[in-house]
């Protein structure tokens, strides 16, 4: 089964088994606006619950990205290396690492898409 | 956010779903359609911004021109009434309070405007300084209302949209006409127009460029136009840290005028060289450097930081412009950044990235 679940900061998993992909949340590509530059782990590298995994640039700034859930990262999409752009424009297609995950009880903190929708909706007023 | 000043534009900016964040102790428009997109309209064709956050200060009286003289670096003597000067002030120590514009309003009559962040500041500052001279300063900030029209067709669109004709105004000229003060100034790196009126004024003004279908621009792109065209940011290249001199702006500091605040400090400066720099920075390789971020030597030892960094829109080249020890600041010193975890070579370029095209 296909499950989506996501953090306070914007980045959502799209959970299949024990691989999770990762990526920014709609919302948050609406906020950044044109993205010029993504600074992505390599393949093998580890990533931890909760810790930043690497950056996303728009023109103003750098935001971190942070990491849904620990693991090893198994692929980064390489198409975002030469067309960063692609997040802003499909951002839930657009994954930007995919991680085979260590411990399938961290999802268990993570949020819903109801309850990331709500926090959204509070950030907006 | 419940403190924050507004411009008299505000809901214009709300009503066209601008992204609105705190800029200077008001809620200003950060972009309306894309910070590329107003961007571009700025270099290629024409975008119009509200400025009104801008302080502006009227200083008058028989004094008044030994009074700025006094105040400010650059020298207003043989200025003309209806041209402007560009410059600072400073603490004694040379630090900048402020960067600003002078505009001669008549023999003894100024017109100083000022930074939005610095109002407050700049104010007791100047008021505290005229009380020995002959002079009365007014802080008219929040009576005058202000649009920056900038880019190749600003000159076209005054005429057309607004009937304003500025043809004739020289680069920093000026003309003012009941109540309003058009001049050829701008923070963009293109030809443009600064207009100061009453609220009720500039809305109109605003609204009818909107509806002639002019991009309404937000301060994302007056940063990275200002950025590419290399004018300082106040907070980012100038602070009360940094003299003009260390910015790189020593020919608005003139020394052959009569004493003003900060000139044995900028002086010594001048003839002995400074220890700390403002340069232009390009970094070798995909990633943007950012405000704060270090400089480092090529052995790793930190020699500055950075104050300003884009991937230029216009260019497509990583920049940046940093604060460094001036024995790395020479043209083409390498030097590394540290971007999050990984460093970055770099090298020191002219920090003019793009070539302004002012009409002189």
């Amino acid at each position: 089964m296909e499950k989506i679940l996501y953090l306070p900061t914007h980045e959502y998993i799209r959970i299949e088994g024990t691989k999770g992909y990762i990526g920014i949340s709609e919302y948050a590509a609406k906020q950044l606006g044109n993205i010029v530059y993504i600074d992505m782990p390599e393949p093998d590298d580890e990533v931890s619950a909760g810790e930043e995994f690497g950056a996303i640039e728009s023109v103003k700034a750098a935001s971190d990205l942070y990491s849904p859930v620990s693991g090893t990262v198994v692929a980064v999409n390489e198409a975002l290396v030469d067309e960063p752009g692609l997040v802003g424009k499909d951002p839930m297609a657009q994954w930007i690492i995919e991680v085979e995950m260590d411990n399938l009880d961290e999802l268990d903190g993570l949020l819903t898409p109801e309850a990331y929708a709500e926090l959204c909706a509070h950030e907006t007023h | 956010m419940e403190n924050l000043k507004k411009t008299p534009l505000h809901g214009r900016h709300l009503q066209a779903g601008a992204k609105m964040s705190p800029f200077g102790g008001f809620d200003m428009p950060i972009e309306y359609k894309g910070i590329v997109e107003e961007h571009e309209a700025v270099r290629n064709h024409v975008g119009v911004f509200d400025v009104s956050h801008m302080g502006e200060v009227f200083v008058e009286g028989p004094e008044a021109t030994r009074f700025v003289n006094y105040i400010f670096t650059n020298d207003v003597t043989d200025l003309a009434p209806g041209r402007i000067l560009y410059g600072m002030m400073l603490k004694p120590d040379g630090g900048t309070i402020d960067d600003l514009l002078v505009y001669r309003m008549a023999p003894e009559r100024y017109l100083l405007v000022i930074n939005a962040s610095n109002i407050d500041k700049d104010v007791a500052w100047i008021m505290t300084h005229a009380q020995a001279f002959d002079v009365r300063a007014v802080n008219c900030s929040d009576e005058w209302a202000e649009l920056a029209v900038q880019g190749p067709e600003a000159e076209a669109t005054l005429l057309k949209v607004l009937g304003i004709d500025a043809t004739g105004l020289p680069f920093y000229g000026f003309k003012e006409s009941a109540g309003m003060i058009v001049s050829r100034t701008g923070y963009t790196g293109e030809d443009g127009f600064e207009i100061y009126a009453t609220p009720e004024r500039i809305d109109g003004f605003w609204q009818k460029l909107l509806d002639a279908g002019v991009q309404p621009c937000g301060l994302g792109c007056r940063d990275t136009l200002r950025f590419e065209a290399g004018l300082p940011l106040y907070g980012d290249e100038l602070d009360e840290n940094i003299t003009p001199v260390e910015a790189g702006l020593g020919i608005f500091v003139k020394l052959d005028k009569p004493d003003f605040i900060g000139r044995d400090a900028v002086a010594a400066q001048k003839a002995a060289g400074v220890d700390k720099k403002i340069i232009g920075l390009e970094i070798e390789g995909p990633a943007i450097a950012r405000h704060g971020y270090e400089v480092l030597d090529s052995e790793g030892n930190q020699v500055g930081t950075v104050t300003t960094g884009y991937r230029s829109i216009t260019l497509g080249r990583n920049l940046a412009m940093a604060l460094v020890d001036a024995s790395h600041a020479a043209l083409g010193a390498p030097l590394q950044v540290k971007v999050r975890k990984k460093t970055f070579p770099a090298h020191v370029i002219k920090k003019r990235f793009y070539t302004p095209n002012y009409k002189k």
